[in-house]
This record gives C-alpha cells, structure tokens and sequence, in this order.
C-alpha cells in the first residue's frame, strides 16, 4: 500500500466552504485520529477521503449504515459482499454458512455481543448498533478504515473495547474523534481540524489532552459572545 | 384565495369539465330507470347464493387468475425496477401498462383463444409495468446510507437484497397486498370478455335478470376483498402460489397456427395484405384516424375530464364520513364500509350494472368512475385527515371543514386526483366496450369485424393518450410541489 495524499483539498456546503484548501498525507501502517469542534469538517473530510480512496477502505459512518430489518449477522457479513460471488452471497441471506457464522460469532465476542447474533438490529440499543458497524467494518478485512466517531454512543470499558477491536484489525485508519483521551491512547498521530484547515498534525506520543484545547475554543459559543470567557477549567471538564 | 396555484389549477378543471358537459351526453334512456333499479336494490337484499350453480368455481377461477397474474407481474416487476434507471425500461414499463387488461386480454384472446394463458397474461403484463416502476421508487426512497456503507465492488444485486430490499420490505409488501387486490377487480371483470371469472357469471344472470344471482356474486366479491387481510396469510402464500396455476381451469388448447397467423396477417395492416403496399397505408391510416381515432380521443377526453372532476367532488364530500375530527364511532365504521364498497367495486363492472338500468350514455361511465375512484381518495385523504391533530377550541362542523381540515389535505387530495387521472382515461377508454363511444368502443368493433390491424392501432393510440396525460400529471405535481409518491397508494 502506498501512502496516500490529500492535495489543496477543499469542500463547500450551499456556496460555503466547509474544509480546505488542506492537505494530508496518510501512510501505511499509522492510524491517525481526527479531532476539532462539532461542525469543524471532520466528517466532510471522511468523505473526501472515502470518495478517493474507496476501492481500499472500509467505511464505519456517524448514521451507520446499518439495515434495521435484518439480522446482526447479516449487517455484519455485509462486509464481505464485495469479497464473495453473488450466489454465495444469496446463499448467506437465505441460509448462513457455518464457517461465516463462526467467524462473525468470533467477531462479535470480542467486541461482547456475541449473544446478539440473530437478533434483529431495529431491536438494539444504541450502543449494540455501534458495536454491529464497527465490526461489519473489520469483517471487510479492507485495507484501511475510515470511520466517524466509532464508539460515540458507548461507554467506558465497552468505548475501549471497541477502539481495540477496530485498531488491532486496521494497522492503517483514520478515525474522527470527540473524546480526545481515547483518540491520544489509540491512535499513532492525531490531525487537528479547525475553520476548515490543519491546525495541529502531531504524534500521539507527544501530545496531551490540554495540548488540543485550542482547537475547542468558541464551542458551544453563545451568540452574546462569550467565547473567551470560557476558562481552562470548563474546557477540560468538557473535554 | 386566487393568487394560490393549487386554486386557479382546480379551477381550471372545472371550467375544463364544464366545458365538455356541453358536448357529453348524459341523458337516461331506458323508459322506467328506477324500477330496474329498485329491482336491483331488491336481488342485493334477497341474495340467493343457490341459484348460482358454479359460484364456488366463479370465486376460485377469479381468485387463481388473480394470484398467478400477479406473483408472474411480481417477479417481472422486481427485476425491471432494478433496471429501473435506463430509460429502455422506463418507457417498456410506461407502454405495457398504459394499455388495460382488457385491452391485453383481447389481445391474447386473439392469438391464445380460450387458454387460461390469454387471462393470466392479461394481468401479469400490465401489472409487471406499475410494479416496475412503484417498486423502483420505493427501493429509491430507502435510506441510502447502507448501501454506500457496502464494500467497493459489491454487485448490483447483492446491494439491492441486503440493503435496498430489507430497507423497504414493509412498503414492498404493503404495495405489493394492495395490487394483489387490484389484480382481484382485474380478474373479475375479466369475465365480460369471456375468461371464467366472476364477471362471466354476473354478465350472463344480468342479462337474464336474475338479480338475486347478481346480488349473490357481487356480496360474495365484496366479501372476498373486505377479508383479504384475514386469509392473505405470509404462511399461507405459498399454497396459494403452488395451487393457483393448477386451479385456472383448462379452457381451450392453444391452436399455434393461430399465434402465427396473429403475427403474419392479423395485425398486418390491411392495405398490406391486400397488396396495395406502402402507398396504399396513407389513405388507410388516414382513414382509421379520421373516423375512428379522433371521435373516440374526442369522447375519451370529454368523458375522462367530467369523470375526473366528479371523482374529485365526491372525494371531498366523502372524506368526513371516516375522518375522526366529523363522525364519532358509530358513523365512522358505516362511513368505512360504505367507502369500502365504492372503492372494491370495479368501474366497468358497476358502469355495466348501471348501463343495464339507465340505458347507453355516459351517465353510467361518470357516476361509475366516480364512485370506484372517489372512494379511493375518499379512504386516502380521510386517513390522512385522522393524523391531524386539531386545537381543542378548534370550530366545528362546516367551518371546521372549510378552515382546519379542506386546507391542510387539500395538496395530498390533488396529488392522489392526479395520479388517479391516468387511471381514469385507461378506465374511461375500455368502457367503450359497454357501448359509450370512448376508444375501446371502436377497438371492440374493430375487432369484432375481424379488423385486427385496426383494432391494434387504436389500441396503441390509446396508449400513447395514456402516457401523455400521465407526464402531463406529473408536470402538475412538479409544479405545484405536491409530493409525488403514488407508493403511498393504501
């Protein structure tokens, strides 16, 4: 795999721009967090990518693409659809294979769901929901991951969890972020977004929770104006 | 009130429609109309279900055409709507359902003879156009983002069963239990051109005044498709689809040379055959469209834009009868089964019924197309009404009417009355074969006077009529922004 670049990308929502001009350089082997305000670009950027690099890349979107009507495993094996002929894929909606229940049930055990195999995901919580697209995307077995705020709706040990799953299968993702301390222990490099450019692009290694505070400055801003008189101490509770 | 576009559109057809009473005769012809009426009324209170000796045939044949007419339209449907996207199969779906199952049926009368293969096609052809294209719109509104989520290279098809087809399997299967209804009213009335259906009984005990046999046949209808949701089972579907093709009776054997010469002579154009050859086609064509094509799109026109206007006015004095916010329970479920009623009566079966009693005008037509489709948007806009929710100091009544509930439904009424528009001129156009001059009236003569080639133009100029009012509809939708999904249909 090559190391693939964004050259003086830039995107525009009804005449705005959004993002850009940026660019990024993504190698291989380095899983890179994205992180910035609400609104800063981040999804629109996973878009860009995924709209270059499709043919390599798994996609693990906000709204999850998930098709509620169907079983858990289904909505997993989806991952494989473009790996498998179109009658084994028929076969599999009808009639799943043992040797692919076996291997989304190994699947879903490590992210601790395995219980919820044939369940139907419209029946899952929120969380249950994240953790069914998290691992569609590992069952791709694609080259890279793009995912946008992978473990939002969950908690805890079950966040970590899932973060390790998603990491430990992609040696090269790009992972949108809003929790930065699970962004700076998971990740090799993180890329921050603000007003649309690069603002910070660091290793992990050497960054620290407050070292990104500046990208979160003005949000949840009131229109009276009061973003400076937000201090350190409200950010980092925030944070 | 006049600046808005929905009002100044509406009055257009009406003045449109008021226009052509001056040139529609409505007039009744018969010499005593109500005592063949009251005779009528009387067979439906004192139905004898004895006297019709095949009445358990009559439901099966009907039932079994309907179900294989409909499964085959089902499978042909879902593969054209996932070819949906180019234009071939677009303008394929338009054509094959602009032309009625009647129309078809005589068709394949004419090649097939009396094969139940000339009804079962008569149905799946037709209805494998609209599921092509409902089905298309419905798999197009499903949430999008799934299928993007799929690896790259996933095939068309796997995409469409696990994502698109889940997404909107309840809609597909609504839809899809809705036609199967529909294809009921088809298969009946396939019976007036002589298919073993209910309609075939109902012909032959009218026109011998038996009218407790009608009433019999018609409750035994009415019941059929009132229960539908009761034995329209998922678990009992495949026994159906396995028993339905064993139960459409044998008819006649097909006589192949028959097919053959479908092709090679009947339907060559006369001047052709007779070896006057292409210089003799334009004073045929010109003949064919001069005395029979104009008169029949003239009347065809009068008739459809009168019958589409009634239908709208019946619509909107009907709603109330099922709409929570003007009758309480009791009205409400004799409103429900009187809606139920207008709406499982098929058109031509009820303008036959009425043309019996009132004589041949189109008087029968426009009240029987009234009813049928004005109980359908009735019943829509009716539910659409209940979802309103209404201050608790909101005026009741006729102002109620006029000022909280006629505005808010007023967009969705004209949208279903537009969609409904096409149907209505493929309705108004095979009523002709009851004797109202409308297009299937010179399509039924030239058929009888064994003028194939003929009949096959005008059926065919039907046709086009029917793709250009539908993309007129849709340019009416458009432009005044009504939401265009006839897969909201029930």
């Amino acid at each position: 795999m090559q190391p693939l670049h964004l050259d003086n990308v830039s995107a525009s929502y009804g005449g705005a721009r959004v993002i850009g001009p940026l660019s990024v350089t993504i190698r291989p082997g380095e899983r890179v967090a994205l992180v910035g305000r609400s609104g800063a670009g981040k999804s629109t950027l996973l878009g860009l990518m995924y709209d270059r690099w499709r043919a390599q890349c798994a996609l693990l979107p906000q709204q999850l693409g998930l098709v509620e009507t169907l079983s858990v495993f289904h909505n997993v094996y989806m991952g494989r659809l473009a790996a498998e002929s179109t009658w084994y894929n028929l076969r599999n909606l009808a009639w799943p294979a043992r040797r692919e229940v076996r291997a989304v049930t190994a699947l879903l055990e490590e992210l601790a769901m395995a219980d919820k195999l044939r369940a139907r995901v419209g029946e899952l919580s929120g969380g249950q929901r994240q953790r069914v697209a998290a691992a569609r995307a590992i069952y791709q077995g694609a080259q890279m991951l793009l995912a946008d705020e992978p473990v939002s709706a969950l908690d805890g040990p079950l966040a970590e969890v899932t973060m390790r799953a998603l990491t430990s299968n992609y040696a090269t993702a790009v992972l949108a972020m809003h929790d930065v301390e699970l962004a700076l222990r998971f990740t090799d490099r993180v890329v921050g977004i603000g007003d649309g450019v690069v603002m910070v692009d660091e290793a992990s290694s050497r960054l620290r929770a407050a070292d990104l505070l500046p990208l979160y400055r003005g949000e949840g801003e009131t229109a009276a104006g009061a973003a400076d008189t937000l201090d350190d101490s409200a950010l980092s509770a925030r944070l | 009130m006049l600046q808005s576009a929905a009002v100044r559109t509406t009055l257009g057809f009406v003045v449109v429609a008021l226009i052509c009473l001056a040139f529609a005769d409505l007039g009744i012809s018969t010499s005593d109309p109500w005592i063949d009426l009251g005779r009528f009324v009387a067979g439906f209170v004192t139905p004898d279900f004895m006297a019709v000796d095949e009445l358990g045939v009559a439901v099966i044949r009907t039932l079994a055409f309907a179900i294989t007419g409909v499964a085959l339209a089902v499978v042909a449907g879902f593969f054209l709507a996932l070819l949906f996207r180019f234009r071939v199969v677009r303008v394929f779906c338009a054509f094959v359902r602009a032309i009625h199952e009647l129309f078809w049926a005589l068709i394949f009368l004419q090649f097939f003879g009396f094969h139940p293969l000339s009804g079962v096609l008569a149905i799946a052809i037709p209805f494998a156009g609209v599921f092509g294209k409902v089905y298309a719109e419905i798999l197009d509104e499903s949430d999008a983002l799934p299928e993007r989520s799929l690896p790259h290279g996933t095939g068309t098809l796997a995409a469409y069963l696990f994502t698109r087809i889940p997404l909107s399997w309840p809609h597909l299967v609504r839809y899809t239990s809705y036609r199967l209804e529909c294809g009921l009213r088809s298969s009946a009335i396939l019976g007036f051109v002589g298919l073993p259906t209910l309609g075939f009984y109902l012909e032959s005990s009218f026109s011998e005044g038996y009218y407790s046999e009608v009433g019999a046949l018609l409750i035994v209808f009415y019941v059929l498709i009132a229960t539908l949701r009761l034995w329209l089972r998922p678990r009992l579907l495949p026994l159906y689809l396995l028993a339905a093709p064993f139960l459409l009776g044998s008819g006649l054997p097909i006589v192949w040379s028959n097919v053959g010469r479908f092709f090679t002579e009947d339907i060559v154009p006369a001047p052709l055959q007779d070896g006057a050859g292409w210089a003799g086609m334009g004073p045929w064509l010109h003949e064919v469209l001069i005395n029979q094509a104009l008169p029949g799109i003239w009347h065809t026109v009068v008739l459809t834009q009168i019958a589409l206007v009634a239908t709208g006015l019946l619509a909107l004095l009907a709603f109330p009868l099922i709409s929570r916010h003007f009758t309480g329970m009791l009205g409400g479920t004799l409103g429900h089964v009187l809606l139920v009623v207008f709406r499982s009566t098929p058109e031509y079966m009820l303008a036959f019924i009425l043309l019996q009693m009132w004589g041949p005008s189109m008087l029968p037509a426009v009240v029987a197309l009234a009813i049928h489709n004005g109980g359908i948007i009735s019943h829509l806009i009716g539910h659409r009404s209940n979802e309103i929710e209404l201050r608790r100091d909101a005026s009741r009544g006729l102002s109620r009417y006029a000022f909280e509930i006629l505005p808010r439904v007023y967009g969705p009424f004209l949208a279903f009355l537009f969609y409904r528009w096409e149907i209505i001129m493929r309705e108004t156009a095979i009523l002709g074969m009851l004797g109202i001059t409308t297009l299937g009236f010179y399509v039924d003569s030239a058929i009888s006077e064994i003028r194939f080639d003929r009949a096959m133009v005008l059926i065919l100029i039907t046709a086009l009529l029917n793709i250009g009012v539908d993309a007129l509809a849709r340019y009416l939708r458009r432009r005044l922004d009504l939401r265009s999904t006839p897969s909201l249909e029930p």
